[in-house]
């Protein structure tokens, strides 16, 4: 029981960590440090992953043949990791590399996989997952985006959306239903498409929270060939299924405040009976955050220790997101609750700590619901992890077209 | 990374996994339950004495095994899965510990050779009635050698031979070695929560007590026992709440209601999937302080606390919850919930509960963001 790398782990963390000194230097004097969603942020994102796949480190588990290093999942965390200390991560390229291209890999043509497989390793060429409606979130085989079969083509009229990325994408990974007259899971096909088609409209949404960092996806009669089908005609839930598998280890840490900086704003408020840090109730609850953030740092270390042992890791990193979420909603809460009435402040200027607590309470509603609810994940814990029965499927046996569908 | 049990460790966690299969299902705890003259099972006593866990982390000059304490955390798993009727924590991860930390050598041999062979039960007397005893509160006094005062409740004290004794010598705190076989000392046993582990009074008329560690240390000794002490808990309550997941698993799995299994239901499912988090949150907090006490790390405080807040926190919720599942039969006395229910109860008031556990954490935090 220690936290020590192998041998083996420390002499390649400690070729990964010169690497990244010398390039990551090189790196920031050519781009400086740009600010997030701008043009220049994605040039330095991209000259970044070109760096990294021309050192082989750009899809480290990937054979060498694809323009991987043929290296081993703890390799690809251990990288991860000191990429992460070095500064220069950049998130365009996670879905494309870790699920879309994955699944073109699998399913497409020999030409396909030769003309995106590089590409997209290098970092010319970006791809996203067009998967989730507005009829289908949890339930994303209810989806109503059709296409068409008219000789050669295939026409597509539908909606996607929560498409991280869709507006700055090259290309996505499209399921779409081609029979509605089968049950809903049997009538389904995937499609890779070109993102800049005219027949393509990105919208942003306007979030709760007041961004606008996901997307709608809107294909108004838009035309693909045959030769762009990944998978059979009425495989696309198995090919999902692929898809959604390849979902990388969830490794890392969660972003946002955590007890650290609640810790640090309580010892400067005032509560009605000293600092705030002093207050009983606050301190318990300090104390359940630590316990919780220590305990998913551990958990990602089980994970971790697993792949060192060439094993696959079990589900305990089932875990990560649904307790992260709440308690990034609770913590934001009570550290605007903390303040009084100075709490209602956005103004970064003004609110403690550039109003991140403030930002995460607008915030944490997306994350409960994003890449599975709670309830969802709920449900997945309890019918992988624990072999519980799944629900009553009242939709299993009927056609599509005639499942109800309220709003 | 290597932050898990090693190969060798699962083996001897799976072996005492069938051990106490074989020597401690429910029937050996609802004997000790069912009959207020026993306070643990003597029987199973020995038997876990033969197998060499009572020594596993005494070193071999004392007759002990000389193993790691992982390898204890591992044993202790599984003893909390079998809500075994044994006073293994006071005697193990309490006085053993205590004596190899802090003793003497002259009380390393008198003690840790006893202990290995199965011939000392120890106990811890702190507590001198409702509420936390404090510096202020502390009555209990020991003069020329002898002790007197009255401590209650006594985790096992009816079963020990030896105590370790929280009292005042000459105005200051200190701890104290007592061998209750002695004169000076009288034993009552008392009704607890959970019957199958034995708690009584422990009154002091003039016994002999052997001073542990430093003079005026007491309050610090104590806390540092039960830093180590903390996390062999903590593995006792997760093998508990890993068990009564599993039985309301199996329960769910085979009861019927509205036409079909109960397991099938969302309100069912996300009650077990809660439980599943709670549970993996707290072995995660539990590895790290098995870290931590395995090599004595300055680390120790905090992760202790982290383990013992978050066991307490998982032992709790499924033992409430694992009764809930049954429904009627898991309210019944023949259905082994309230086992769990009450050991859970009992690992959360031993060694101090949640809220102080909590309050030591926070300090600790204190301490370290203002350094």
């Amino acid at each position: 029981m220690d936290f020590n790398d192998s041998p083996e782990e420390a002499a390649y963390r400690e070729k990964a960590r010169a690497w990244l000194a010398e390039n990551a230097a090189a790196h920031r004097a050519e781009h400086g440090d740009p600010k997030p969603t701008t043009p220049e942020h994605m040039a330095a994102g991209k000259a970044w992953q070109a760096r990294k796949a021309a050192a082989g480190y750009a899809c480290i588990t990937w054979p060498a043949a694809i323009g991987g290093a043929g290296g081993t999942p703890i390799q690809s965390v251990i990288f991860g990791q000191e990429e992460a200390k070095a500064g220069v991560s950049y998130g365009y390229f996670t879905i494309g590399l870790g699920m879309c291209v994955p699944t073109v890999m699998a399913f497409a043509n020999d030409d396909t996989k030769k003309r995106f497989v590089s590409p997209a390793v290098k970092g010319e060429e970006i791809w996203c997952q067009l998967f989730s409606e507005p009829a289908g979130g949890s339930d994303v085989a209810a989806l109503r985006t059709r296409a068409v079969k008219d000789g050669d083509d295939w026409v597509i009229n539908g909606q996607k959306v929560w498409t991280t990325g869709a507006h700055y994408c090259d290309y996505g990974i499209l399921l779409v239903r081609t029979d509605p007259d089968v049950p809903k899971h049997k009538g389904l096909t995937m499609f890779w498409i070109d993102m800049r088609d005219a027949a393509v409209e990105c919208r942003p949404i306007h979030q709760m929270s007041g961004g606008r960092e996901f997307n709608e996806v809107y294909f108004t009669d838009l035309r693909v060939k045959d030769s762009q089908r990944l998978g059979e005609v009425g495989q696309g839930w198995q090919v999902a299924l692929v898809t959604l598998m390849n979902e990388r280890l969830a490794v890392g840490g969660s972003a946002g405040p955590d007890y650290r900086q609640v810790m640090e704003l309580a010892r400067g408020l005032s509560g009605a009976n000293g600092p705030a840090l002093k207050d009983q109730a606050f301190r318990e609850k300090l104390a359940d955050w630590y316990v919780n953030s220590q305990g998913l740092k551990f958990t990602r270390f089980r994970t971790m220790t697993a792949l060192s042992r060439g094993q696959t890791p079990g589900p305990e990193s089932s875990i990560g997101k649904i307790i992260s979420a709440n308690q990034l909603q609770d913590l934001a809460n009570t550290a605007v609750e903390a303040q009084g009435e100075y709490g209602i402040l956005t103004d970064p200027a003004l609110a403690p700590m550039e109003a991140a607590f403030q930002q995460s309470l607008m915030w944490a509603p997306g994350l409960r619901i994003a890449g599975g609810t709670d309830e969802i994940l709920k449900n997945i814990i309890a019918e992988r992890v624990l072999g519980l029965p799944g629900d009553v499927r009242v939709d299993k046996d009927v056609a599509f077209k005639d499942m109800p569908t309220g709003r | 990374m290597d932050f898990d049990y090693s190969d060798d460790q699962k083996f001897l966690k799976d072996e005492a996994r069938k051990f106490l299969a074989a020597r401690c299902p429910s029937t050996v705890v609802r004997g000790v339950l069912d009959d207020p003259a026993r306070s643990y099972d003597d029987g199973l006593w020995a038997a876990v004495a033969e197998q060499g866990w009572l020594g596993a982390a005494i070193p071999e000059e004392y007759n002990g095994l000389g193993l790691g304490r992982v390898e204890l955390c591992a044993i202790a798993e599984e003893l909390g899965r079998a809500v075994a009727p044994i006073p293994f924590a006071s005697t193990v991860y309490i006085l053993a510990e205590a004596v190899m930390a802090h003793g003497s050598d002259a009380q390393k041999a008198a003690v840790l050779p006893r202990i290995a062979a199965g011939e000392l039960i120890g106990c811890l007397a702190t507590s001198e009635g409702p509420g936390v005893v404090t510096p202020s509160s502390l009555q209990a006094r020991v003069e020329g050698g002898k002790l007197s005062g009255v401590k209650i409740p006594v985790t096992d004290g009816d079963a020990a031979g030896m105590a370790l004794v929280l009292a005042n010598e000459g105005g200051r705190p200190g701890l104290f070695l007592v061998d209750l076989k002695a004169s000076g000392v009288k034993v009552e046993t008392l009704q607890s929560l959970d019957p199958t582990r034995g708690v009584a009074r422990l009154t002091f008329e003039g016994a002999s007590a052997d001073r542990l560690g430093e003079p005026g240390q007491g309050f610090e000794l104590v806390q540092a026992i039960l830093d180590r002490a903390a996390v062999l808990l903590a593995f006792e309550q997760l093998g508990g709440a890993d068990r009564c997941l599993e039985m309301a698993k199996e329960y769910a799995l085979g009861r019927y209601a509205f036409g079909r299994t109960i397991a099938g239901y969302q309100a069912i499912k996300h009650k077990l999937a809660d439980m599943y988090v709670k549970n993996e949150v707290a072995r995660s907090n539990a590895y790290y302080g098995a870290w931590a006490l395995n090599v004595d790390a300055p680390e120790l405080p905090t992760a202790a606390a982290a383990a013992r807040i978050a066991a307490s926190d998982a032992f709790w919720f499924a033992s409430k919850e694992s009764v809930q599942v049954h429904g009627g039969m898991g309210f019944t006395w023949d259905v082994d919930c309230h086992l769990y229910y009450r050991r859970s109860r009992q690992l959360s008031l031993v060694a101090g509960s949640p809220k102080l556990w909590k309050e030591r954490l926070v300090s600790e935090l204190e301490k370290k963001n203002a350094a």
